[in-house]
């Protein structure tokens, strides 16, 4: 059983004047079939901690270790880390101007698989997955995110997601600028993901609403660039009553 | 391709070519076209025209102290039947016919060459192979001019090939006879050190088609200056580039399009990758449409990608009109660069970094290329565009 497992993470990035530190201790352990929600204000980290597991270079790790089954991440590229089974989607993803959607989703099936999936079957494979999310046909000939609504660029992360199949995926404040009609679209592909119990998920968001449908085991608060509480579902519902101020007094420089 | 089928019914005449008309673009210019090198000043580099070239890499084709030596270049020609192929001296009538120099280095090459090739394709020959003319650069410099003509209905393709190393400076004039149809690639494999400077003038008769295909990789100064005008109404010009910029070179294409005739058709689409510290690719786009040329419809596109810091693109359309009686006009630019978030998005679903530049640049080419319409073609450029990823990534 897949199992990714942050310790004491610390993590850094360049600023003006010299490097700073965001991540102070990052202690999480994600289990394959286990939905972990990370919930925080704006500049907590948490988006630094999606970027940093997935190796994006602005980035650097400090001190600690993130191991998946006992391999060293922090060891591997991100083409690497995305092979052995990482996945993000992104909160922002980027434009690939000239590569077309399904050139790009071939691509990248064959870099994960080890193998060029056989053409007929993934054919079959893009478009059921692409009704399911609701995405036009002629969506596959689009270049990469080039052009794309704030929704199409979410399902097509999530798109991503079930046609690569990974151990852990990293939900990068998937739910931002989402409508309700396409954020249920999105938590349904999520769920289809998660209900093979194949995948670690580590969901990463501001807010409670994308957990009315995507229903985690654990609940981490991360403030201050560590995480500062956590528990089940019930603290969702604490945060929403309450929000995060008892988190951020005197964790206010974020 | 498609066969023969613009051929009106009933038309039997060949119909006469007429000298091309100057535009008045040419105002922009510092001087006048003219065969004559003497017509035109030394340029010192800030004149519209020159304003992007490194002179001083141009080897001194531009101010009179490039000398033709030893043999320069060697030009070999290998014509299917009903193809003519003449070596002819500097009064042959046939020579100018489509278009006159517009800058001192195209008139320094018509005032100097000395013998030029004639390629002639009879009227209503329909070439089943391409015309293939390799053009080897053996050290040197020299000066060239080259005439295709194709009579009425006749349908050729030529690839012209540059290699080896050379300076030359030369002129090339592509005659389209009423309803003929030409394509022309024209590829500019030259190695590092060589310098290119040519003006491509092609005359369009009625109803003919005109496609070019211009693709440059290699050389340290490139310079091409494709133009065309219209005999007649009724003519098509698609006008295609490609090229690949690496470190320190320096590739300029300079486009005119002059609608100088009613119910004529221009398509204009250039795209390139640069690599590589000081590479530097420039693109002129001129399309003219004149007061009488009502009924025109033309586009012009270009696209470049930077793969890596230090390149420079310099790319500017020109559209000038003079009617409103016209189909379509339009034209675009564009200059994006293949970043590190794009290379982080590629390699974050497992795809490696170099595979990654692979599928962007290729993805980039890929609709370009497939307008050529010849796949042998098609085929030698992916491959050759793979080899410039490969060699310095």
């Amino acid at each position: 059983m897949a199992t990714l497992e942050i310790h004491d993470l610390h993590v850094s990035v360049e600023a003006e004047n010299g490097p700073r530190e965001i991540l102070k201790g990052v202690d999480l352990t994600i289990k394959q079939g286990e939905t972990h929600a990370v919930m925080g204000p704006n500049g907590s980290g948490k988006s630094t901690l999606a970027y940093s597991l997935a190796g994006h270079p602005k980035y650097t790790v400090t001190g600690g270790t993130v191991t998946l089954d006992g391999e060293d991440v922090l060891e591997m590229s991100v083409d690497e880390r995305a092979r052995a089974g990482v996945f993000l989607a992104m909160q922002y993803p980027v434009e690939v101007p000239g590569v077309s959607v399904s050139n790009f989703l071939r691509t990248s099936a064959t870099a994960v698989r080890g193998e060029a999936p056989k053409l007929r079957t993934w054919v079959k494979e893009v478009k059921s997955a692409m009704e399911q999310l609701q995405m036009d046909p002629a969506f596959a000939e689009r270049n990469v995110n080039e052009g794309f609504s704030g929704g199409e660029k979410k399902r097509h992360e999530i798109l991503q997601l079930e046609l690569l199949k990974p151990r852990i995926a990293i939900l990068d404040e998937t739910d931002s600028g989402l409508d309700v009609d396409a954020l249920r679209i999105v938590s349904e592909g999520v769920n289809r993901v998660r209900e093979t119990g194949e995948v670690g998920t580590l969901l990463i968001t501001h807010y409670t609403r994308i957990l009315r449908y995507i229903k985690p085991d654990f609940v981490h608060v991360f403030a201050n660039g560590r995480i500062a509480e956590s528990g089940g579902a019930e603290l969702a519902d604490q945060l929403e009553n309450e929000g995060y101020d008892k988190y951020v007094k005197g964790g206010a420089s974020a | 391709m498609a066969e023969a089928q613009n051929i009106p019914a009933g038309s039997t005449t060949a119909g006469s070519i007429a000298v091309a008309a100057e535009s008045t673009v040419a105002t922009r210019m510092s001087a006048p076209p003219s065969f004559d090198v003497a017509d035109f000043p030394v340029p010192h580099g800030r004149e519209e025209e020159w304003r992007f070239t490194p002179l001083a890499r141009l080897r001194g084709l531009h101010d009179g102290t490039a000398i033709a030596s030893g043999e320069g270049v060697k030009v070999e020609i290998e014509a299917p039947e009903g193809v003519t192929v003449e070596t002819v001296g500097r009064d042959d009538q046939r020579l100018g016919k489509a278009g006159t120099p517009v800058d001192r280095v195209a008139a320094q090459a018509y005032t100097s060459f000395e013998k030029a090739s004639v390629v002639t394709v009879a009227k209503e020959a329909v070439l089943t192979e391409p015309i293939r003319i390799s053009v080897h650069g053996v050290g040197g410099v020299a000066f060239g001019h080259q005439v295709i003509e194709l009579g009425a209905f006749a349908e050729a393709v030529v690839v012209i090939d540059h290699t080896g190393d050379a300076v030359l400076a030369a002129n090339v004039d592509y005659v389209l006879g009423d309803g003929a149809k030409l394509t022309v690639v024209s590829v500019q494999d030259w190695d590092e050190n060589a310098v290119h400077v040519a003006q491509h003038n092609a005359l369009v008769g009625r109803d003919a088609s005109f496609k070019s295909v211009v693709v440059t990789f290699g050389g340290d100064v490139v310079r091409i200056h494709p133009r065309v005008s219209y005999a007649a109404p009724g003519g098509e010009a698609e006008l295609f580039g490609l090229y690949f910029t690496d470190a320190g070179q320096h590739q300029e294409h300079r486009l005119l399009v002059d609608h100088n005739t009613p119910h004529c058709k221009s398509n204009v689409a250039y795209k390139g990758a640069l690599q590589g510290q000081d590479a530097h690719a420039v693109w002129i786009g001129d399309v003219l449409i004149q007061a009488a040329a009502e009924g025109t419809d033309t586009y012009e596109l270009n696209r470049n990608l930077v793969l890596t810091d230090g390149a420079r693109v310099d790319s500017v359309p020109n559209l000038e009109i003079e009617t409103g009686e016209i189909a379509g006009a339009g034209h675009a630019s564009a200059t994006g660069r293949f970043d590190d978030e794009q290379l982080f998005y590629l390699m974050a679903r497992g795809i490696p970094e170099a595979e990654a530049r692979r599928l962007v640049v290729r993805g980039f080419f890929a609709e370009l290329v497939q307008q050529i319409g010849l796949p042998d073609v098609q085929e030698r450029l992916i491959a050759k565009i793979e080899a410039e990823l490969e060699a310095s990534v």
